[in-house]
């Protein structure tokens, strides 16, 4: 049912006011910059450009699964192309990465208009099903791209300093902290739309929507386009962390299973739930990865996956409101 | 490409279905009939063939017999499963397809990590007579561990169709599908129905593990490439369809054959998918779904 | 689970060294710590776990001997889950906050890939573990590979298309999984062969994971090749061997094989037995009479031990002498300079010789080896499917390079697998 009415209340505090949302980003971003100066530990750059990568990817698929109620199993293809868009681009033209970040998103857009008009005629699993196929074609098609490698991937030339930010990692950090804070932003503003409240009125029952007069298709488009933006846009700078891209770490399902296991553990119902699961989730998997290792990482996520699906229906935030 | 191999393209392709068939049929019932968001099937199918495995190595069993012997405990798994599943998520509301997507990869993640503990990381498999081997049909040579694999599909599915039209529970399965409450109207208990249903998906899985060690070693991480394939035939056949099911999987290991025949193989999985997505254009509800 | 691994793997490999050898000086002192990444779950799992366990044996051995240095060894790793995307976040923890003095590259070409570059930032020294040319475009200096690959293609994959053309076989056909590895030895194979003015009359990627070979197997035989190069990994490797065993790939062919991962490990040749009889295929070490380098024999005895116990591959014949080789390079490093830091030990590496389990061998430009020691093998009189019999002389011929050749290669292909 739509918790529209109990938001307010629920997450007391958070709710009111743009103004109050901006000063919070802004803090966000601030503390990022901050950090690049004085936190002399690399590491510590490097898990949070993945758990900040994640908040943009969990944010994203709630626009079109939590609040649209289309559950996309193909995060992975989003993210991968915004990645090797931009470095086919980056490999042409050597492009500032702000440039690459807006390619990637526009190439995810596209693709996410695309799946958005399939939601036309296919519902539920139907629609799951569809966004794996067009996630193992797009791979196919990219398997077969050699200028950017195919299947051995390929490796990529950046600097390693930076002059504001000491090194490019760093930079990379302050940039995926910025597109949390406008991913977060979006969800936020599409909750509390008229658009928003369309996409709910669709994820509550799309034909009675549609008798009402709601423009389901169109709505249901702008809301992928959105999502597959945000995805293609967390994904440019994937290359550039990693020196290196191959469809093996681009496609891989750990994107698709966490892009929608994080919006459920936090919470589909508000913008803050994706982050809450992201933060968590993310955090869990990198802390797990530098200390007890080996196969346990696997089975930590799927603990949390199923120990939060049992115990926290609907996710942190419905606890947090009991 | 020219006929005769394109002929044994397709033949290569019906027996590569036929072992398609034999993973994807539990999981039109479970999840094409029942709606379970099963992610954790192919899952279930790799601890059916570890446990031929195990049987093997204790007992010397053939290890088809050994999956058959095995669907008794997975009957009872399946009921389990489902009496969980329902009690979490079914009865709790809107969110449970959702949810239940993300508890069965989260069972599917706990299972691999299980076989990884129990059976370590290597390729593990079984011997059998007829692994190896090829029946000769006229110039074609038919690989043995594939007809066995498609064989057993085939009988697969004709019990479970039988089970479906002749029994009581196998038509109540197929009323819940369509309609719950009017099967509760008339006397049966839905969720009984359904978990008896689900044991049956179930049981099915451990002869589906056994078939896919026959064809080949396994390993606890192969799981995942099949997830991708059993749901694309479960939804391409349409929702509780099993005889579709059996189609669809021929249909996918066909055009996967020609495709790896033909001069540009490296394309095959676009084609098999692409197949999908352009069903789903025409007939949104699958080739043979309600 | 792993942790008890651990500790029954430590308490056998200490109950066989102490036999042999008399614990000298117990080492003292801040340890020295070595750091990496190795892929214990994923797809090369089957790899990174063998690597791993050699690399832990050295540790126990230079201990036994008194350390590094006088100082103990230790080594700090995390599983990579054979991805390139989690192994940048590791090495850098590895760096910044667990301060390793040394680091060895985690398994895997691509999930070494972002690793090079970041070494290079950071100065370290780097041990690369059977990553193909990895150096090439980068040209660090203070990068090492213990593996027999050398800097130029032609040793390897080149060999297995250097072999048929010596043997005047003309038609080649080249089929390789469409993945990271595979696809790399397809492109050499292909360079190698046009260089020799050989015909490629078939030439096709298959999708990494494919099931069953028997449509990819006809459309080679209908081709007519004298020798088909495929690169192929573990699972399809037991496909493509079934498939040829059951429907075959025609009269025609002389050579098969060349770039077949999995051959080269315990379970695989378990389960497929006499399947693999005639297939010629890439190793780095077999136990024949050309390759008895010094030591060799003693470690793989004392790594089955400890491979039974941890449950992993217990021939050992590919990874693991030369992650254990990579420990002895280090120790007489440090033993000749007297230090610990990247920049002496890389000087010293560049320049001296070394005398390891793999024989004896410098690292050239690159960090490759200056003279390549890759063989091909063919699989001659496999019996049953016990894989004690790989221990033996002659069930892995070397046919290729004609300087440690052990035996004569048998064709054509299908003749000789009976």
């Amino acid at each position: 049912m739509s918790d529209l009415a109990l938001r307010p209340a629920a997450v007391g505090g958070l709710s009111s006011g743009w103004s109050r949302f901006w000063i919070g980003a802004a803090a966000v971003v601030a503390l990022a910059w901050a950090s690049t100066a004085f936190v002399a530990n690399e590491y510590a750059f490097f898990a949070t450009f993945v758990i900040l990568q994640f908040v943009v990817l969990a944010t994203a698929w709630n626009i079109l699964g939590g609040h649209c109620g289309y559950v996309n199993f193909g995060t992975g293809a989003f993210l991968a192309l915004g990645a090797y868009v931009a470095v086919a681009l980056h490999k042409a033209f050597d492009l500032p990465v702000i440039a690459l970040v807006f390619a990637g998103a526009a190439a995810s857009a596209l693709l996410g208009a695309f799946v958005g008009l399939l939601t036309l005629r296919l519902r539920g699993i139907y629609f799951a099903i569809a966004t794996l196929a067009i996630t193992v074609v797009v791979e196919t098609a990219v398997l077969n791209w050699d200028y950017v490698g195919g299947a051995r991937g390929i490796t990529v030339i950046r600097p390693h300093e930076d002059a504001v930010f000491g090194t490019y990692n760093r930079m990379l950090v302050v940039l995926m902290a910025a597109m949390a804070v406008a991913a977060v932003a979006a969800a936020r503003w599409v909750e509390r739309s008229a658009f928003g409240r369309g996409l709910a009125a669709i994820r509550d029952g799309e034909d009675a929507a549609e008798a009402c007069g709601v423009p389901t298709l169109r709505l249901k488009v702008a809301a992928a386009t959105l999502s597959g933006a945000l995805m293609g846009a967390a994904g440019a700078p994937l290359p550039l962390y990693m020196n290196f891209i191959d469809p093996h770490s681009a496609f891989g399902m750990n994107y698709a299973v966490s892009a929608l296991a994080m919006p459920m553990i936090g919470g589909t119902s508000h913008w803050i739930g994706p982050v809450i699961g992201a933060v968590l989730l993310g955090g869990a998997q990198q802390a797990v990865t530098v200390t007890i290792s080996s196969e346990i990482n696997v089975l930590v996520t799927g603990l949390l996956l199923v120990g939060f699906v049992v115990a926290a229906p609907k996710g942190i935030l419905g606890l947090l409101k009991r | 490409m020219d006929l005769e191999l394109l002929l044994d393209a397709t033949v290569a392709g019906l027996l590569l279905g036929g072992f398609y068939a034999a993973l994807s049929i539990g999981l039109a019932i479970a999840f094409g009939l029942l709606d379970v968001p099963h992610i954790a099937h192919p899952a279930f199918a790799l601890v059916g063939a570890y446990g031929a495995i195990t049987l093997q190595g204790m007992f010397g069993l053939d290890p088809v017999l050994a999956g058959v012997i095995l669907a008794a405990p997975f009957y009872l798994l399946g009921v389990a499963t489902y009496r969980f599943y329902h009690a979490t998520f079914e009865s709790r509301g809107s969110d449970a397809g959702l949810r239940g997507l993300a508890f069965f990869f989260g069972v599917a993640f706990i299972l691999e990590v299980g076989l990884i503990l129990v059976f370590g990381i290597d390729q593990v498999g079984v011997r059998a007579p007829y692994i190896g081997q090829a029946l000769w049909l006229g110039e074609m040579r038919l690989p043995m561990r594939l007809l066995v694999a498609g064989g057993c599909a085939l009988l697969m599915a004709a019990l479970l169709i039988l089970w479906l039209k002749r029994s009581f529970t196998g038509r109540a399965a197929q009323a819940v599908a369509q309609d719950e409450t009017a099967l509760a109207l008339v006397g049966a208990d839905p969720v009984k129905v359904k978990q008896v249903a689900f044991g049956v998906a179930t049981a099915t899985v451990a002869v589906s593990g056994a078939l896919l060690v026959i064809v080949g070693p396994v390993e606890p991480n192969m799981a995942r490439i099949y997830i991708g394939k059993v749901f694309a035939i479960v939804v391409l056949a349409g929702l509780g369809s099993v005889p579709g099911t059996v189609f669809a999987a021929m249909i996918l290991g066909v055009s996967e054959s020609i495709m790896l025949s033909g001069p540009a193989a490296s394309w095959t999985p676009a084609v098999a998918f692409g197949l999908l997505l352009a069903v789903l254009a025409f007939r949104p509800q699958g080739l043979f779904g309600r | 689970m792993t942790i008890h691994r651990r500790t029954l793997l430590a308490a056998t490999t200490a109950a066989t060294l102490t036999s042999p050898l008399v614990a000298r000086s117990q080492p003292a002192g801040a340890p020295i710590r070595i750091g990496f990444s190795i892929a214990q779950t994923g797809t090369l799992a089957a790899g990174g776990r063998p690597s791993l366990l050699a690399r832990q044996m050295w540790a126990q051995d230079v201990n036994a001997r008194g350390g590094l240095l006088g100082r103990p060894v230790e080594l700090v790793f995390y599983d990579d889950q054979t991805s390139a995307a989690q192994s940048p976040g590791i090495y850098a923890k590895l760096l910044d906050v667990d301060r390793v003095d040394l680091i060895y590259g985690p398994y895997g070409t691509p999930v070494q890939a972002p690793i090079l570059p970041l070494a290079r930032q950071r100065g370290k020294l780097l041990f690369g573990n059977f990553s193909f040319r990895a150096n090439e475009e980068l040209r660090y200096e203070r990068y090492f590979h213990v593996a027999p690959f050398g800097a130029t293609p032609d040793a390897w994959p080149g060999a297995f298309v250097k072999l048929a053309h010596r043997n005047n076989f003309r038609r080649l056909a080249i089929v390789t999984a469409d993945a990271a590895g595979t696809v790399a030895l397809g492109a050499v194979a292909r360079e190698t062969a046009r260089g020799l003015g050989m015909e490629i009359v078939y030439d096709q990627r298959y999708p990494f994971n494919t099931v069953d070979f028997s449509a990819v197997l006809r459309a080679i035989r209908s081709a007519r090749p004298d020798a088909v190069y495929v690169g192929s990994f573990p699972n399809e490797t037991a496909g493509i061997v079934r498939g040829v065993g059951e429907i075959g790939v025609g009269n025609t062919v002389q050579l098969f094989g060349g770039g077949m991962v999995g051959l080269q490990f315990a379970p695989l040749l378990e389960q497929l037995g006499e399947a693999v009889n005639g297939i010629t295929n890439f190793q780095t070490y077999v136990p024949e009479p050309t390759m008895d380098f010094p030591g060799i024999r003693e470690f793989l005895a004392r790594y089955a031990t400890a491979a039974r116990a941890a449950n992993v591959d217990v021939l050992g014949f590919y990874l693991a002498p030369f992650n254990y080789a990579m420990g002895q390079v280090i120790e007489q490093a440090v033993r000749a300079t007297g230090r610990i830091d990247d920049e002496s030990l890389s000087r010293h590496m560049r320049e001296a010789t070394f005398d390891t389990v793999v024989g004896r061998f410098a690292f050239g430009p690159t960090g490759e080896w200056r003279e390549p020691r890759m063989v091909q093998v063919q699989f001659q009189g496999v019996r049953g499917t016990d894989v004690e019999q790989f221990r033996q002389a002659g069930r892995q011929v070397i046919v290729e390079p004609e300087g440690l050749a052990s035996g004569q290669l048998r064709t054509p292909f299908e003749r000789s697998r009976r």
